[in-house]
């Protein structure tokens, strides 16, 4: 069998209308085997339908979903080799964790050695050797994740789905679950099809994102791709943090576009990827916090480069930022490195805001955010 | 008044009712009965000590013939309650649409706003010989002449059903409510057919709601009188029948009194041995909210 040609998940135009509601509108993708891909979007956007048909629990309207080349329409859910850690992980609270992990292998009648050498190993591979014997409520959050997982996992499926499994951990767990997460995928080399409304997830963990808005697929590529290269508005925005403005286009040089902002400042951009914009036209404009370079002292307002006073700093570390008021009124986010040494922007302090082109991107007004 | 008092009235206040409750109507009557059954009648308005009533149902088949019989009936009436019920309870709690499954649940409740006479005479009406299923029997050419369906056990064990199934019905379907539906979705996810999902998740979920309606049912079926009289006639030998025949008509209450202490004692009994066999507790079933 040539594995190198065939995808591990591949789903062609699948459309799901429930009554008169659209809730997923012409999807197509291919997952490369052994790839971690997420799909992220605001809730609501149909990524949990996209889900639930892959697993079989909804069926297309139209289009077609193939693992490993071969389409599953036809396959119940319990015969298609597609797994799935649920959003609440759903692990069964009358049985305790062996039985929890040996309910697949019993379901497809293992023997009972096999059962015991798998789970045992299983629970090996999920850094959880001990745990066999207890119940369910016994167990931490992280480590009801990692069984949801490995409950999966012994079933040595073809596609792991996960289904914002992280929403209900805490803060400081969830952060470490992303990594402890993509450590797991690279171990059992499977393809994981991640579904969360987090991008921060979706950004350090996956190999592919593709953004959902409304039923459709804004954009798939790498998280890099994503962040510095969206080809739509909606993408600019939901993807990482941004100030946006609105304005017009005054003119078009090669690759680089003249705005005019509703503030009346000028700008030097570029138009998103795929996007042609030609003068008159209202655009929104994406510049992100971290490519505005702030300096002290005012300066002459030009292109590119705002004069402002600094309204509130909101510190948060090494993610601090800080609010300026620019003179056109309108507030920008910046980010500021805070060291708490005399160099440190101060609130009220006239500022200067400067950033290239090549970081500021414009796309055609009236979608978005 | 303190706060401290005010909060300490409010309770007594409140515990007060429940308290006389217990006391008055549990407590007082079953302490009466007791020292009743515990007196032996040597000469008429002559009384004594002595275990005399207890021995008699030992030493008399027919009583405890009677008392195995309503006890294996009740157990019959309790696992069909469940069958039925079951399915019921599923679909109210997990199937329908928010909308239909409380027009359901009033349809569940409807008949309890009848009074148990009033049905009893619903099948009466319905089974006996000049009745409606007699009458479209012949009707239809079924049947030759009249049909007499009222007066056995099957008549009793239907009434029985009919009477208690909302008392199944709802603790099954609070105890489903609770469960996740994604927990069904994960056991075919896993590979579970329509079968083991049932039998590995459903099932062993839904076992404390399966237990506590099981004990409800029970004990309203073991202690009812109405229906197994009315359906079954005079001689359908309900042990609550034994008990009301010393009473009223043997007007011999000590003895009665006996018999209503034996048959409390079977029914926990077997209440006792059915939460040892399935593993729970009444904490676990009946006492969860």
């Amino acid at each position: 069998m040539t594995d190198t040609a065939v995808s591990d998940l591949e789903c062609s135009n699948v459309c799901k209308n429930f009554g008169a509601l659209e809730a997923v509108k012409d999807v197509s993708f291919e997952i490369p085997s052994g790839s971690f891909f997420s799909i992220l979007g605001p809730s609501g956007c149909g990524k949990t339908t996209l889900m639930r048909m892959i697993a079989g629990f909804e069926e297309p309207t139209s289009g077609d979903i193939a693992i490993k080349g071969r389409s599953v329409l036809d396959v119940p859910p319990n015969r298609r080799n597609v797994k799935m850690v649920f959003q609440h992980l759903a692990l069964f609270p009358m049985m305790n964790v062996f039985e929890n992990i040996a309910y697949g292998l019993r379901c497809i009648g293992t023997d009972r050695d096999e059962i015991k050498r798998r789970v045992q190993d299983v629970l090996n591979r999920v850094a959880l050797p001990d745990v066999a014997n207890r119940e369910i409520h016994q167990l931490s959050g992280g480590q009801k994740q990692r069984i949801a997982i490995a409950r999966c996992m012994v079933l040595d499926p073809d596609v792991l789905l996960l289904d914002e499994p992280l929403g209900a951990l805490d803060l400081k767990l969830r952060e470490a679950m992303k990594i402890e997460l993509k450590l797991l995928q690279h171990q059992f080399d499977t393809t994981f099809v991640y579904i969360t409304h987090d991008q921060s997830e979706a950004l350090v963990m996956s190999d592919h994102v593709a953004v959902m808005n409304n039923g459709r697929f804004e954009q798939i590529g790498t998280p890099q791709e994503l962040y510095h290269r969206p080809k739509t508005a909606f993408v600019a925005g939901f993807v990482g943090d941004s100030n946006r403005w609105t304005g017009k286009v005054t003119g078009v040089s090669g690759g680089e576009v003249s705005v005019e902002t509703q503030g009346g400042m000028a700008v030097r951009c570029r138009s998103g990827e795929g996007v042609s914009v030609k003068a008159g036209d209202a655009v929104a404009l994406y510049v992100r916090p971290e490519f505005i370079e702030l300096a002290h002292g005012r300066g002459t307002p030009g292109e590119n480069s705002l004069a402002g006073k600094v309204d509130s700093l909101l510190f948060n570390g090494a993610n601090s930022r800080a609010l300026v008021r620019i003179d056109s009124g309108e507030l920008v986010e910046v980010d500021v490195t805070l060291t708490g040494g005399t160099d440190d922007v101060k609130p009220g302090e006239e500022v200067k805001l400067t950033w290239s082109a090549e970081n500021a991107t414009c796309f055609e007004a009236g979608d978005g955010r | 008044m303190s706060q401290r008092d005010a909060r300490r009235l409010s309770l007594i206040l409140l515990f007060t009712p429940f308290a006389l409750w217990i006391v008055l109507l549990i407590l007082l009557p079953h302490i009466g009965m007791g020292v009743l059954s515990l007196r032996e009648k040597i000469a008429p308005r002559q009384y004594e000590f002595g275990f005399a009533n207890y021995v008699e149902f030992f030493q008399e088949p027919i009583y405890w013939h009677i008392m195995a019989r309503t006890a294996v009936m009740s157990l019959l009436v309790t696992a069909l309650a469940l069958i039925v019920g079951f399915p019921v309870a599923y679909y109210i709690a997990k199937i329908a649409g928010p909308r239909t499954r409380g027009a359901m649940f009033m349809f569940c409740l409807i008949p309890l706003w009848v009074s148990d006479l009033i049905r009893a005479f619903g099948w009466i009406l319905l089974l006996r010989e000049t009745g409606v299923i007699s009458g479209l029997l012949q009707w239809s050419g079924l049947a030759a002449g009249p049909v007499e369906m009222l007066y056995n056990d099957a008549a009793v064990i239907v009434g029985l059903v009919y009477t208690v199934m909302l008392f199944m019905i709802v603790p099954l379907t609070s105890t489903l409510e609770g469960m996740d539906d994604a927990m069904v979705e994960a056991g075919y996810n896993l590979g579970g057919n329509g079968f083991t999902v049932l039998r590995r998740i459903i099932i062993p979920y839904a076992m404390p709601g399966i237990v506590s309606g099981s004990i409800i049912v029970f004990m309203l079926t073991a202690g009812s009188y109405l229906t197994p009289v009315l359906l079954g006639g005079k001689y359908s030998s309900w042990f609550t029948q034994t008990i009301y025949d010393q009473f009223i008509t043997r007007y011999n209450w000590e003895s009665g009194a006996a018999f209503g202490f034996l048959l409390l004692f079977f029914t926990s009994l077997v209440v006792w041995l059915g939460l040892k066999l399935t593993g729970q507790s009444l904490t676990s079933t009946v006492a969860r909210s």
